[in-house]
């Protein structure tokens, strides 16, 4: 078998280090993120995210909001939760540059759809994946409008970044204005307008019920759930193919496509970044990790199939079809 | 970094890449400019190309400094008019991209063909048992275009009346790409008839209730696209989905006529009919070049590209570029020929890639069952395409075991 040795291939980019952190606002920090090697990051969209392994082992996803024009940088946007299991507060109080966290992704569950007109409503930290829509409207000359809800002014992050586009955005802290107007910015469906809404449950839930008879496609909205996932494994595990009868243990620092290349086990791949989708195994037992960018969250949950290139095991072992 | 000044030291030839000679055998070509240099300056089209894969794969992925909307050929669409609106995948950068590749990358992705897969494995084993009826045949015509003509139209969705166009139109379409010389002067008295059918089978009501087609349409509903990028969306699957099959299957039935030892390997191991395929892909390399242009002042292979220019990217000799695989002229099952960019790579990679596959393991596994043993059968002759690697006729013989 012969083995590649391009360094292009060997990129596996599934660790990322903090070039910066920055505080943006009350509670909240941007995280600069780059490969460690400074090469370019996988393409993602407007509304994508990434999971982020923090060195605790604790998995959360934040969303893109930087610029896909420069290749080898992501930046995201991170609230900090009291309530939440520690992702965002270790985040806040432990991570610093120059260290790493492994990602997983982009994925994007979130796409922005061609339109003539936009309405973007953002509650809070919801802004992150709208502000990357809101420059692509901005550069396919579409007509839009931004709502920008938040507790208070000084909460609320990227407000000098918005205010560069003038009258197009309307800041609306609730201490000085009182809650969204809705009514008003989501009065009737228009079908020259597409409405992308993204921030806490109570206004994702007002937004549903106002749009509940509009037309399918107009309202797309995602929620930002401040979940933390089980501690992902950092360790080895083992990988039993039940086909050839090979059992191989992955070591952290490679990955499964490649633990199962070394064994001399002949599985197809192409962009290795979990992006094109060719190198798919049908998985038997075990829990994948996933980490690609292709499974929507139904696929993932269903566990059957995995991307070996960048994905890996939640569980002590995994049993592939191969 | 310092400033490159115009008269920089690039390597200059003079060869044309898509005249006959080397339509006929491009690898002299190929050799010739991947050892002049990492980038070179291409006299008679006074733009500059790479035959080297690591160049051509950085050029392929970085989509900021290397655009498709300018067009994906030589000719420059910020100063020449394209012969057809332009294609909203193939021939757009981001952000007008995303949202026509969304869709057909899940349109065409491994979930949705699955549907298909149990049927395509009995119609490969339908039209193999018809054509091995004879012990000699023509592996192009009754095999390499039979097969996709056979199940791609149907899993579009489009009429059977008229898909005798679709080849004619796919090979104007690839020679477009290259130069205007002789080959696309001879497709342009059939341009305007070809044309006017594929557009029309991108209609929603001339296409099927299910398949391909008809999911585009339905994305359009839900407001993923418009209603106006569906048929042009549609017209993608029709122009980059037939030629390119038909010779990337010519390929690998080629590779294994010339290869009985493979041949061998495949009938005892036919989970290597995915590896096999891809290999022939890169082996072969049917679809040959494609072009970008520079967004910006920027470097490739330390050689400077201005902002606006034109560079060929040789796929099919990167495909061969020693520097990446071991052995690069043989056409090997051991070898793993992952990261090759016959299908291109970054964004812009094949979203037919899965499709291709589909249709060359169904092929290669209903052969596989039945042939011990093809050969070439007579002398083989090439078509000539700017872009495609492409074959006219391979004549085989077969014996049966
Ligand atoms: C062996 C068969 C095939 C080969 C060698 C091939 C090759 C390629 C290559 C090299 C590209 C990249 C173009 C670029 O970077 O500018 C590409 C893109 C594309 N291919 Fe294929 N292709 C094949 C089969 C198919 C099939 C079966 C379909 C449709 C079902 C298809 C549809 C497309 C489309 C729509 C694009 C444009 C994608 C984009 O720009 O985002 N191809 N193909």
């Amino acid at each position: 078998m012969t083995m590649d040795t391009s360094p292009a291939d060997r990129a596996t980019a599934d660790e990322l280090r903090v070039a910066d952190k920055t505080e943006v606002a009350d509670g909240v920090v941007t995280l600069t993120l780059r490969h460690p090697r400074g090469e370019r990051l996988p393409d993602w969209t407007p509304g994508s995210h990434v999971d982020l392994t923090l060195p605790c082992g604790l998995t959360r996803q934040y969303s893109l909001c930087g610029n896909r024009w420069d290749a080898r940088t992501y930046r995201v946007g991170v609230l900090r939760e009291p309530d939440s299991r520690g992702g965002s507060t270790r985040i806040h109080d432990e991570l610093s540059a120059g260290e790493t966290v492994a990602f997983g992704g982009p994925r994007n569950n979130f796409t922005l759809a061609p339109s003539p007109r936009y309405v973007f409503i953002a509650g809070g930290i919801g802004i992150t994946p709208l502000l990357p829509m809101i420059h692509q409207a901005e550069l396919v000359g579409a007509d839009w409008q931004l709502l920008y809800g938040g507790r208070s002014r000084a909460s609320m992050a990227f407000l000098d970044e918005l205010r560069t586009y003038g009258r197009r955005v309307t800041v609306a802290p609730e201490d000085e204005r009182g809650p969204l107007d809705l009514p008003a910015w989501l009065s009737a469906p228009r079908a020259d307008t597409k409405v992308y809404c993204c921030g806490p449950a109570p206004l994702l839930d007002a937004v549903d019920q106002h749009c509940a008879d509009w037309p399918t496609g107009l309202l797309r909205t995602e929620r930002f759930v401040a979940r933390d996932r089980t501690p992902a494994r950092s360790g080895a595990f083992d990988v039993e193919l039940r086909r050839s009868g090979l059992s191989l243990t992955v070591t952290p620092e490679r990955s499964v496509l490649r633990a199962l290349n070394d064994a001399g086990v002949h599985v197809l791949s192409s962009c290795r970044q979990g992006l094109c989708g060719t190198c798919e195994v049908t998985v038997l037992a075990g829990e994948p990790d996933h980490r690609d960018s292709i499974l929507d969250d139904d696929e993932r949950a269903r566990g059957n199939c995995m991307f070996p290139c960048v994905s890996r095991s939640g569980t002590d072992s995994l049993a592939l079809d191969l | 970094m310092a400033p490159v000044s115009a008269a920089q030291d690039i390597p200059h030839t003079d060869v044309d890449p898509f005249c006959p000679e080397t339509l006929e055998d491009p690898l002299p070509m190929q050799a010739e400019l991947r050892e002049a240099g990492p980038v070179v300056r291409l006299g008679r089209y006074g733009i500059h190309a790479t035959a080297r894969y690591e160049e051509v794969r950085a050029a392929l992925c970085d989509w900021q400094s290397f655009q498709s909307a300018a067009g994906v050929g030589l000719s420059n669409f910020r100063y020449e008019q394209p012969w057809r609106p332009p294609s909203l995948l193939l021939e757009a950068d981001p952000p007008h991209h995303d949202a026509p590749r969304t869709v057909l990358a899940r349109t065409l992705g491994p979930r949705a063909l699955r549907e298909l897969r149990e049927d395509w494995f009995a119609d490969a084993a339908q039209l193999v048992d018809q054509v091995l009826t004879g012990h000699e045949f023509d592996a192009v015509t009754q095999l390499a275009e039979a097969f996709p003509l056979r199940v791609f139209p149907d899993a579009v969705g489009i009429p059977r009346q008229g898909r005798e166009n679709l080849l004619p139109y796919g090979d104007f379409l690839f020679n477009s790409f290259g130069p205007a010389n002789e080959l696309v002067e001879q497709g342009r008295p059939r341009l305007a008839e070809l044309s006017a059918w594929v557009d029309d089978q991108c209609r929603r009501t001339v296409l099927e209730d299910t398949g391909f087609g008809a999911a585009i349409w339905a994305a359009a509903d839900r407001g993923d696209i418009t209603h106006e990028q569906a048929p042009l969306i549609v017209r993608s699957l029709l122009s980059a989905g037939v030629d390119t099959t038909v010779h990337g299957l010519a390929a690998v039935l080629y590779a294994f006529a010339t290869h009985p030892e493979q041949w061998q390997r495949l009938r005892q191991e036919p989970e290597l009919a995915r590896v096999a395929f891809d290999e022939a892909v890169r082996w072969q390399s049917p679809v040959q070049t494609f072009f970008r242009t520079a967004t910006t002042d920027v470097e490739l292979g330390g050689t400077s590209i201005a902002e606006g220019e034109k560079i060929l990217m040789l796929l099919g000799a990167a495909n061969r570029d020693p520097r990446r695989w071991d052995e690069p002229d043989v056409f090997d099952l051991s070898r793993d020929p992952s990261g090759h960019v016959g299908f291109g790579m970054g964004i812009h990679q094949c979203v037919g890639q899965h499709v291709a596959r589909l249709e060359s393991e169904a092929l290669l596994t209903a052969l596989a069952h039945r042939v011990e043993h093809i050969e070439l059968a007579g002398s083989t002759r090439r078509h000539h395409n700017n872009t495609l690697r492409a074959w006219r006729s391979l004549p085989v013989r077969v014996h049966l075991g």
